[in-house]
């Protein structure tokens, strides 16, 4: 038991540090690809500018003084903002180094536009209030799609060849068009035509009075959201899935199980489930990955105020920050989301818990 | 070769393969048409607009087929020109100038009120202008004064339905309507001849042009949109590009990752490692964002946004399949023969090793296809989409912000999502009947 505690321990290490440095990479990618060719510093630079500006339109001391000795004073001004925030030294190697620790600790300063709904314009507070709502949405819908994905798996190859089965088979294609493509037709349905639920959102407005009301309300949000990110990917995962458990089905030693009269639930249970949750997770890991980006347009489209939302509106309104910001969450959601399915992979592979090391494929 | 031959001759037994076919084939030749009916210089020219372009086509009209389901007759674009039908009349008055009255008749007899109603005239001559009276003559022979004394500038605009000063004498009921309405039932329009005058003075000269255009309810095979675009231009359009688009995105995709996974495998080692972690480091890279900055900061242009994705996704997900199968194909007797006869590094990739694979790239590869059809419509919704060309995710980030669901104007948003929703389909029907086809493994159970 140690021994394996041992192992498993190591395993997972070794793998946090690779996620980590693959994030580190993707985020520096990202500060590279946001500031090629001076793009970012150019935004910056106009804003402060601009902002300068505006201080001075309103300064009535400066509109007795002649245009030209105005416009030589803004001039002035905003090149010593440029030094004051560092902005003369060369991007390549150390400014590019110091944008990259600052993405990495999230440490983004102040949005330019944006402000959280408690009234902050730190980056980080931004963010922060908007994860929690955007893993609620994310995690529930997942969690759904897996729960349902796998148990109709596992009941279809069962009925190989069946009705249901080509049913459902011949439904796999749907799975080509994303999430929050059906959520256009969800909306469509059942808050335009049919009028029943809402439209998008999170709660409805005007608050309700009490938690319980609270939590009955946002549920209510969520079916659509929840239905759409189920609908988009349903059907290919059983697909995929069913394929898993028909071939671990045929395996020899089912059949040697089946032979010694065992009930088909401990057949399912110890001898098919088991060997194929691996391939299920890795292929459901992709599932995942496609998954977060996603997200960005259902948040839009469901007007669900999460990551994907300030994302959106951020871009609108060229927030370069918060742009920044959210790019590096993702990074770290997707690390998340990859380290942890990591970890349940090294919990029932067993060559993983016996032998240590990453073995894969 | 032959083998392929006969595994494509068994498609017969796969119904689904045939349907995928004959939808693809389908769009494809529906791409053709667009191309030769209608050219790119046309296409933009009609999608972005210009002076004169959407004059004559309502804004936010249904489809002509929507006849069909609605009772009564539904009314049609009417534009009504001086040259066609119109009469003028001339009559010297003192100094040089002229009295000049424009009549433009026209029958009315739909069952419902147009959408709007629209004057427009060009009065090309230099100096002062003298007033202009226009007026309304109904079936039932009133005649009602529309504006007196407007001052028509040299191409002039008038747009009736929006004069709150006549809607005001018409009791309030909005001109397009008021003018039509039968005095009796405000709610029907009174079928029969109209005709708008328009008489003014202008310099003998002078040339004096005008013509009424009264929207329809229904326009077009495909209806429009809140600036009076033709949909079907984006429709008809968005099919040669989204196909371009997925084809392009998937063949450069797949093949740099299925030639990648090759080389990686067969050499091993630190460059097999090397690639595995550029691929895990690629999971982790947040695509759509990346893409969406690139967007934001850069270019929208279809083009970037087709390189950044194909660069994107060289180091994909499938590199791990790949390799799963490079790692098996690796131990076949006739690679170790090949070895053993001193083949090449270059040649045995290219000539031994992917061409076993090839078959299961065929599946995968038709397979993303429809992943980025929607990926160049996803980056659309995001109001990211290529700023020239009309494609079906642009109409449905149209829709969408011009809350067209709100509305009920359910056909903007439902026409090219279901046209997206089919292409997907078709190249997936295609996708997983290949699978079926071609992984021996699931044909046999």
């Amino acid at each position: 038991m140690r021994q394996i505690i041992n192992t498993l321990g190591k395993f997972t290490l070794i793998r946090a540090v690779l996620l980590f440095l693959a994030v580190i990479v993707a985020v520096y990618l990202t500060v590279i690809v946001a500031n090629l060719g001076g793009q970012l510093d150019e935004i910056r630079k106009a804003q402060i500018r601009f902002d300068i500006g505006q201080t001075a339109f309103g300064d009535p001391s400066l509109q007795s003084l002649p245009p030209e000795v105005v416009a030589e004073m803004l001039n002035e001004m905003a090149e010593r903002e440029f030094l004051r925030l560092g902005m003369d030294r060369p991007f390549f190697p150390m400014r590019s180094f110091e944008y990259l620790w600052r993405a990495m600790t999230l440490e983004l300063g102040r949005a330019e536009r944006l402000s959280s709904d408690a009234g902050s314009r730190q980056v980080r507070n931004i963010l922060m209030e908007r994860i929690p709502v955007t893993l609620a949405l994310f995690g529930t819908a997942n969690l759904v799609l897996f729960i349902l994905a796998l148990f109709i798996a596992l009941f279809l190859s069962r009925r190989y060849g069946g009705f249901l089965d080509r049913l459902i088979i011949a439904l796999a294609p749907s799975s080509a068009a994303p999430g929050w493509f059906y959520g256009l037709f969800l909306i469509l349905i059942f808050g335009a035509v049919l009028r029943v639920l809402p439209w998008g959102g999170l709660v409805d407005a005007p608050l309700p009075d009490t938690s319980l009301g609270y939590a009955l309300s946002v549920l209510r949000h969520m079916i659509l959201p929840v239905t759409a990110v189920v609908l988009g990917a349903l059907f290919a995962s059983i697909y995929t899935w069913r394929t898993f458990f028909l071939i671990y089905s045929s395996e020899d030693y089912v059949e040697l199980a089946r032979a010694k009269g065992l009930s088909s639930r401990a057949i399912d249970m110890r001898y098919v489930l088991r060997p194929v949750l691996p391939p299920i997770l890795t292929s459901f890991l992709l599932v995942l990955i496609t998954m977060w980006m996603g997200q960005i347009v259902l948040e839009t489209v469901f007007h669900w105020p999460g990551l994907g939302s300030v994302f959106y509106q951020a871009t609108q309104m060229s927030d370069v920050p918060v742009i920044l910001g959210v790019i590096v969450i993702y990074g770290y959601l997707l690390a998340a989301t990859v380290f942890v399915l990591d970890f349940v992979y090294a919990i029932i592979d067993p060559r993983v818990r016996v032998g240590g090391g990453a073995v894969r494929h | 070769m032959q083998n392929w031959l006969a595994m494509l001759k068994g498609a017969k037994r796969y119904p689904s393969l045939v349907a995928g076919v004959v939808m693809i084939i389908i769009f494809i030749s529906f791409s053709i048409y667009a191309v030769v009916a209608l050219p790119y210089s046309e296409a933009i020219r009609l999608w972005r607009g210009g002076p004169g372009v959407w004059d004559e086509t309502p804004r936010n009209a249904g489809p002509v087929w929507f006849d069909l389901f609605i009772e009564g007759k539904v009314p049609r674009t009417i534009a009504i020109n001086l040259e066609d039908t119109g009469t003028k009349t001339e009559e010297a008055t003192s100094d040089g100038m002229k009295r000049v009255e424009i009549i433009l008749p026209f029958q009315y007899d739909y069952d419902g009120f147009p959408k709007e109603l629209r004057l427009y005239s060009e009065a090309r001559y230099e100096g002062s202008r003298e007033p202009a009276t226009v007026s309304w003559r109904t079936p039932d022979g009133r005649t009602i004064i529309l504006q007196e004394n407007r001052v028509l500038r040299i191409e002039d605009t008038y747009y009736i339905s929006q004069d709150d000063e006549l809607r005001t004498r018409l009791s309030g009921i909005a001109p397009h309507k008021g003018l039509f309405a039968d005095p009796n039932n405000e709610e029907k329009p009174l079928k029969g001849e109209y005709q708008l005058l328009l008489t003014t003075e202008v310099p003998e000269t002078a040339e004096l042009d005008a013509k009424l255009v009264a929207p329809g309810q229904l326009h077009g095979l495909a209806g429009t949109d809140h600036r009076g675009r033709d949909l079907m231009v984006a429709l008809l359009w968005g099919a040669p590009i989204g196909l371009m688009f997925g084809v392009f995105a998937a063949v450069g995709a797949q093949v740099s990752t299925f030639v990648l996974s090759a080389i990686g495998t067969w050499l091993g080692g630190k460059i097999d490692r090397l690639f595995q972690w550029l691929t895990q480091v690629n999971l982790v890279i947040p695509v759509l964002p990346l893409l969406i900055l690139i967007g934001h900061f850069y270019s929208r242009s279809l083009w970037t946004m087709l390189g950044m994705v194909i660069a994107l996704n060289v180091f994909s997900a499938s590199y791990l399949t790949y390799r799963a199968m490079y790692l098996q194909a690796k131990e076949a007797p006739y690679i170790e023969a090949a070895q053993a006869y001193g083949v090449g590094n270059l040649r045995m990739i290219f000539r031994y090793l992917m061409p076993r694979i090839a078959p299961t790239l065929l599946p995968q590869f038709v397979l993303i296809i429809p992943l980025f059809v929607f990926l160049e419509a996803t980056l659309s919704v995001l109001g990211l989409g290529d700023p020239v060309l009309p494609t079906w995710g642009k109409v449905i980030y149209d829709a969408v912000d011009e809350g067209a669901l709100y509305k009920g104007y359910y056909y903007w948003l439902v026409e090219p999502a279901v046209l997206l929703l089919l292409l997907g389909v078709g190249f997936a029907l295609i996708g997983y009947s290949l699978d079926r086809i071609f992984n021996p493994r699931l044909r046999t159970l």
